[in-house]
């Protein structure tokens, strides 16, 4: 199926999009954060859909538009189509519903953009910090996100040495 | 003081501190930790692997740290990491080596600017040996180990054990850790 056929298959189930971003290859539709698991689950179940495969799920910080996406990127192995599925969650206290339930894959996926972005996915298995260690503060691919001087001692600088003479 | 040998007919002898023996022994009984971060443990594995034949030297990799001498910092350290290393080279016997194997241990290397990325192993453990390069051949981290086993060489190694020679400036003591190890 094209990305239009999905997308017009799609809002049968779910509504029409907040936003529809039509493109070449990778054509996505927005959808509200309160219906993003609704459309997961349409997206994986309806046999003309069947996009079993997550090949990522991550997010994008975008301060202007004082949101942070959470973009889905789908592929179905049986019908050689892709799609992509994107929400908008405010950037003070993002949540979102989890799709680690739809998707297995989506579980360490969505630990990375908590990690990174600070989206809380409501109903997550086991919500906890993925690559950082547990005890960071802050979420660094925030673009507000300030970096400290030091993590538990060791300094985020190399110290300053003195300058090494040159002769001649 | 260097052996001196007496090739002798009888069997022979050796004239030389004690030092010296216990030395000769160390130096040709390097064991490295078999631990590496990033990519340069591919470099490390070459190292140990028929080509380079670091065996030859007596390098043999040990699987935990208790009997290892020389612990090799083999690419980029991540926070995550650091307390981990350091658990590491605390559970390594005395007396004990580092190098830092390239560009990422040295000095954080291409991903100084990380957030995630220790700037150099040096901010974590004392380095003995620095090996530039991204990643350095296996004829230099050879070369790296070599000039271990010139250390060892040269070491007054009963006056170290019993402590009367400073230790190393730890640039990560506990006290600075809060409880990250």
């Amino acid at each position: 199926m094209t990305p239009v056929e999905i997308k017009d298959r799609l809002v049968q189930v779910v509504g029409e999009p907040v936003e529809w971003q039509a493109g070449p290859a990778d054509a996505a539709f927005v959808v509200a954060p309160e219906k993003w698991y609704a459309a997961a689950l349409a997206l994986r179940d309806l046999p003309e859909l069947d996009f079993a495969f997550l090949r990522t799920l991550c997010g994008v910080d975008r301060p202007a538009a004082n949101c942070i996406e959470v973009v889905a990127h789908l592929f179905s192995y049986k019908h050689k189509h892709a799609f992509v599925l994107k929400t908008r969650v405010g950037r003070q206290a993002p949540r979102l519903a989890t799709v680690s339930s739809v998707w297995p894959a989506a579980n360490w996926h969505e630990r990375e953009t908590y990690d990174l972005f600070g989206v809380s996915f409501d109903g997550h298995p086991d919500l906890r910090r993925l690559l950082l260690p547990e005890d960071w503060v802050g979420h660094p691919l925030c673009k507000d996100y300030q970096e400290p001087p030091s993590y538990q001692g060791i300094p985020m600088m190399r110290p300053a040495r003195p300058a090494m003479e040159t002769k001649g | 003081m260097e052996l001196q040998f007496d090739r002798g007919p009888e069997g022979g002898f050796a004239v030389g501190t004690l030092d010296a023996l216990i030395n000769l022994g160390r130096k040709h009984s390097e064991w490295y930790l078999l631990f590496g971060t990033a990519c340069c443990a591919i470099e490390l594995m070459q190292t140990g692997g028929p080509r380079t034949d670091a065996d030859r030297f007596g390098m043999v990799f040990r699987p935990t740290p208790r009997q290892a001498d020389v612990m090799i910092l083999a690419g980029t350290i991540t926070y995550k990491m650091a307390s981990r290393i350091r658990r590491l080279y605390d559970q390594m016997a005395e007396p004990k080596y580092v190098i830092a194997m390239g560009s990422c241990a040295n000095v954080g290397g291409p991903f100084y600017d990380s957030y995630a990325v220790v700037k150099g192993g040096d901010l974590i453990v004392p380095v003995d040996v620095y090996l530039a390069g991204c990643p350095p051949r296996p004829e230099a981290l050879l070369e790296g180990l070599m000039l271990i086993q010139q250390k060892m060489e040269r070491e007054p190694f009963f006056a170290k054990a019993s402590g009367k020679l400073p230790p190393p400036a730890d640039p990560w003591p506990a006290s600075a850790r809060g409880g990250a190890v």
